[in-house]
């Protein structure tokens, strides 16, 4: 896909964007007009605003259609494939790591995280690896759950069982 | 005078207890650390006080709060500096000057403007707290939703000209911002707005972090990417003596922006609604556009590191003013402060300076105090700072993956909102890609719901008559100085034009 | 391979602990403190307080940690509690809007009845407030018949449309049968500034949002709507001795999700009765104006929460949901 292309379907997205949200915000039957003695609704702001999104989604189209922007002139490609693959499995992994959080919990699931990135796609040693895949967690242990109280996503109830084993060793010698 | 000068002498004594000045330390650091990581600023750092606050007397507990508040304040622009995400909404304008001067090989630069900066926009609003705290208080009041919503326009008016070249995309950019805003209940009606899919997440809003963090974490890391192609990004900078002491010298360039920003930030954090937050936006905007070269904004001008940054400290210290003198947090964690101070048996309120000089002054004292050991602290651990640009970028990238979405998660203990972060740094980063400013649209979603809802408040308080903004007098400067500063560029380009058909004449 | 021995070890740990974990209830993991308001406010501040006792005194093997969410003036946290059904280490505490909220917002799916009650901490009380710069107001009659006068040139205002005091609001605007200007703001600070400052006119406060104000003389307080007069305010009439029917409380208590484990509520209850006896509590129920005499707990409070329930409904419908919500 071209950057032309790409200018040009985001246009299309952003204007149907625009539309999407006046429509929620009209359907959500919000009063979208001057309340007498009240000034604006509750539905005014977001309504009229994105009013203006689509008319700004619009002035894109025609800029595109002119020709006036760089980019609609660009016939170069709009992800660069040497690069893609990187970028794509950057946004994969943080996927998959937010999905692994609900599942296996933080700690399991940043591990794997790490062995993903520094090892597999860092070609690091793996010394350096296991450095970060203990290091990590350890460290999100004690700054997130020992000093600011926080109880991270601790994923499906075998998973918190596993770990609650390794908190409760933390109350029973420290406190 | 007298008085002021003699009860801060012996606060200034107080705050030199062996006890309170280790705490100064302590508060410092502990804060400097939690502020740098993005999502975690100082309202997570209360959590660590809790325990303290059982070991030791009130006033050095608060003090510990004090300095922590401080040392986070610091703190958020080591991460909009070094990593290139806002630790907090107060760092936001100082990621605009310091991302880029990381980027040319300039971090310690930025670091040492930041850090100067904001000490003495702290010292300058201690002072001006000090001696003014009583009728400033008075003046605080005298802000209601007419003039609240006045210091929105203010605050858009001084980033006209942030964006891009290409208009309609920085309008949509900026409408995006605001509507997103809007997400969530409608405090006005109490009715439910944009609760997209009926999922009930969403009646809590898109708080700023999530967004934040979305375009300056995940998409500014994945542009990254794809732009060095995963080669180290940054040039490294070698720390020496001789550097630092130029780095130092350099505060000349930035001085004027510093001042600037240090009173400006007083005063808008001494208003209850406004905060830390559209200070430093209004002081960055302001500094652009009197700035002899306003293009180099944006691109690495040390003036844009420091002027934000001077005004964040000397507005979080001018957002304690209201918690003292009135007993309105001016910030969540100033509210969280004062109900610190509920457990130990401190009211807040207009007769504290009266009932607990000890405890007051013993608080400003350590501002002092603390505004000095941040400052030493900071330039000292400047070089420890640098050290993370020279890391691999796969090592740092899993790193600020992992605490963008942690520092998501912290600051509402919902997943939720690191799904949104996710969804909001790719788009975030397809728009990018096509010359779409990303900037206003997080700005936008800063000032947003304080700007509609006190347009609302006044409307209704005026019943629907619009005359009311410009029939109060405070209302009205604000505004006319919005419009004679929307105007400023045009008026000026007009002016040159002139000077120079004139000199050609 | 390590992971996994640690994994089959806890879990067989948990086996041999499960037992003597059943015999005397206890949290194994953080309790999460739900606040069903934003940061600052008043069931923010108490819940903050209870924390901070219950760390104090050591009163829980595991921390209290609170969690602030004030989305949809609580539907949010009420939606997240039901959510949490059977779960033993989630407790919320909660204000009035426990009851108008699933009101309000029919589709909400909550049902409060059905929420485990632990304790009754406190009942919040409410006064009328205006600035002392009012010569001209004394009382409740100078009170309304200036307002009535005034018309919709009258601002009272208050923390959000749905909320306690806009629930009060328009019950004083029936009985009195005036119609004032009511403007939400942002948390019950936010609008004893806007009174100090004369941006507003009046409104209905908890005392423990006035109170320091009132000391230093920028307000005063016209009348109380309880039944009998508080120790705190021995001179301000209450409404019924004006022959006023107004009587209106805020409910400050603290309740877990649907089908908690009776071990898990005979512990919560405890828990929250301790720190109800507590000296530290008691002084701040009687500095900030709460009533604290007995707490209510199990049946009794869930009595209560159904008759409270029904008269909020009574209430909204008496009034009016449109008058609460000002469109």
């Amino acid at each position: 896909m071209t950057v032309r292309t790409a200018e040009l379907l985001m246009a299309i997205a952003t204007l149907l964007m625009s539309l999407g949200l006046m429509l929620n915000v009209y359907t959500d039957e919000l009063n979208i007009g001057w309340v007498e003695g009240r000034g604006p609704g509750a539905g005014v702001w977001p309504f009229w605003l994105s009013a203006g999104m689509a008319l700004a989604s619009l002035a894109t189209l025609y800029r595109w259609f002119r020709g006036k922007t760089p980019e609609s002139r660009s016939d170069a490609p709009y992800i660069d494939p040497e690069t893609l693959f990187l970028v794509a499995v950057s946004a994969a992994s943080l996927l998959g790591l937010l999905i692994l959080m609900q599942i296996v919990g933080t700690y399991l699931s940043l591990m794997i995280f790490m062995v993903l990135y520094v090892r597999i796609l860092g070609h690091h040693s793996w010394g350096t690896t296991m450095a970060f895949v203990i290091g990590t967690p350890v460290f999100v242990y004690l700054l997130f759950e020992v000093a600011l109280t926080k109880y991270l996503p601790k994923g499906l109830p075998f998973f918190e069982e596993g770990f609650l084993f390794i908190d409760n060793l933390r109350y029973e010698w420290f406190y | 005078m007298e008085t002021i000068l003699v009860s801060l002498g012996s606060g200034l004594l107080q705050a030199f207890e062996p006890l309170n000045l280790f705490m100064i330390f302590a508060g410092c650091l502990a804060g400097l650390f939690v502020g740098c990581m993005p999502g975690l600023g100082s309202v997570n750092g209360v959590a660590i006080l809790l325990p303290v606050t059982f070991l030791v007397p009130p006033t050095a507990a608060i003090i510990f709060l004090a300095a922590l508040y401080y040392g986070a304040m610091y703190g958020g622009a080591i991460s909009s500096i070094t990593l290139g995400i806002p630790g907090a909404s107060t760092a936001v304008a100082t990621v605009f000057d310091g991302r880029p001067m990381a980027q040319a090989g300039k971090a310690d630069q930025a670091l040492m403007a930041a850090a100067i900066a904001s000490f003495i926009g702290g010292t300058v609003s201690i002072i001006l707290f000090t001696l003014f705290a009583p009728p400033l208080a008075a003046f605080a009041l005298k802000f209601g939703p007419q003039e609240e919503f006045a210091l929105m326009l203010l605050a858009f008016a001084t980033f006209v000209g942030l964006g891009g070249d290409d208009i309609p995309k920085t309008i949509f950019s900026i409408l995006l911002g605001l509507v997103l805003a809007a997400v969530g209940f409608d405090i006005i009606s109490g009715q439910p707005r944009m609760i997209f899919f009926d999922m009930v997440e969403f009646q809590r809003g898109i708080g700023f972090l999530v967004l934040a963090i979305g375009v300056y974490g995940v998409g500014e890391m994945l542009w990254t990417l794809e732009s060095t192609a995963g080669k180290v990004q940054m040039h490294s900078v070698k720390i020496t003596v001789s550097r630092m002491k130029q780095n130092l010298l350099q505060v000349k360039e930035y001085i004027n922006s510093t001042w600037v920003g240090s009173v400006l930030g007083f005063f808008v954090g001494t208003l209850p609604a406004a905060g830390a937050t559209p200070a430093s936006l209004m002081s960055y905007g302001l500094s652009k556009t009197f700035s002899k070269d306003p293009d180099s904004f944006g691109k690495g001008n040390v003036s844009g590191v420091a002027a934000p940054e001077a005004a964040n400290n000397a507005a979080s210290t001018g957002s304690m003013l209201p918690m003292i003198t009135l007993g309105i947090p001016g910030s969540p964690t100033t509210a969280i402060l004062l109900g610190g101070m509920i457990i130990w048996g401190l009211r807040p309120g207009p007769l504290l300076f009266t009932e607990s000089p000890d405890f007051v002054w013993g608080l400003i004292g350590s501002m002092y105090v603390a505004n000095f050991a941040t400052v030493i602290l900071n330039i000292a651990l400047i070089p420890v700072f640098i050290r993370v640009l020279a890391m691999p970028f796969t090592l740092l990238t899993p790193i600020i993956f992992t605490l963008c979405v942690l520092g998501v998660f912290a600051t509402t203990d919902r997943m939720f909102d690191t799904w949104i972060m996710l969804i909001i740094g790719v788009a975030a980063y397809l728009l990018r890609k096509l010359n779409y400013p990303v900037a206003p649209a997080v700005l936008a979603i800063v000032l947003g719901p304080l700007a509609e809802r006190s347009m609302r408040q006044s409307l209704i308080s005026s019943q629907g008559d619009p005359m009311t903004f410009l029939e109060r007098p405070i209302s009205l400067v604000c505004i006319l100085i919005a419009v004679a500063l929307v105007s400023y560029p045009m008026v000026a380009k007009f002016l040159k034009r002139n000077k120079a058909v004139e000199a050609a004449e | 391979m390590k992971l996994w021995k640690t994994l089959t070890m806890s879990a067989a740990a948990l086996a041999v602990m499960t037992p003597a974990a059943m015999a005397e209830w206890q949290p194994r993991k953080p309790v999460e403190f739900i606040i069903m308001a934003g940061t600052g406010g008043g069931a923010d501040q108490i819940a903050r307080l209870l924390q901070g006792l219950i760390e104090k005194h050591d009163l829980s093997p595991r921390p209290f940690i609170p969690i602030n969410k004030p989305g949809g003036s609580g539907a949010e946290a009420l939606r997240y509690l039901q959510d949490k059904a059977g779960d033993d280490h989630t407790v919320m505490m909660t204000l009035n809007s426990f009851y108008t909220t699933p009101i309000i917002q029919e589709d909400l799916g909550v049902d409060v009845t059905q929420f485990t009650p632990i304790g009754l901490m406190a009942m919040d009380t409410f006064l009328l407030w205006v600035n002392s710069d009012r010569d001209d107001i004394t009382d409740l009659d100078s009170y309304v018949s200036t307002v009535k006068e005034a018309g919709l040139d009258w601002k009272v205002g208050g923390t959000g449309s749905g909320q306690e005091d806009s629930v009060l609001t328009a019950m004083m605007e029936a009985a009195f049968d005036y119609e004032v200007t009511y403007i939400p703001f942002p948390g019950g600070g936010t609008v004893a500034k806007n009174l100090v400052g004369n941006q507003i006119d009046s409104t209905v406060n908890n005392p423990a949002e006035q109170m320091e104000f009132w000391r230093a003389g920028n307000t005063k307080p016209l009348v109380q709507f309880t039944a009998e007069r508080m120790p705190a305010f021995p001179d301000v009439p209450t409404a019924k001795e004006l022959d006023v029917d107004i009587e209106y409380y805020m409910q400050r208590s603290v309740n877990g999700p649907p089908g908690m484990s009776p071990e898990a509520v005979e512990w919560y209850t405890n828990l929250f009765q301790t720190l109800f006896d507590s000296e530290e509590w008691q002084e701040f129920c009687k500095s900030d104006g709460l009533t604290c005499e007995t707490m209510m707990k199990g049946e009794e409070l869930a009595e209560f929460h159904a008759t409270q329930k029904d008269a909020h409904v009574a209430l909204i419908e008496q009034v009016g949901a449109d008058a609460i919500t000002g469109e």
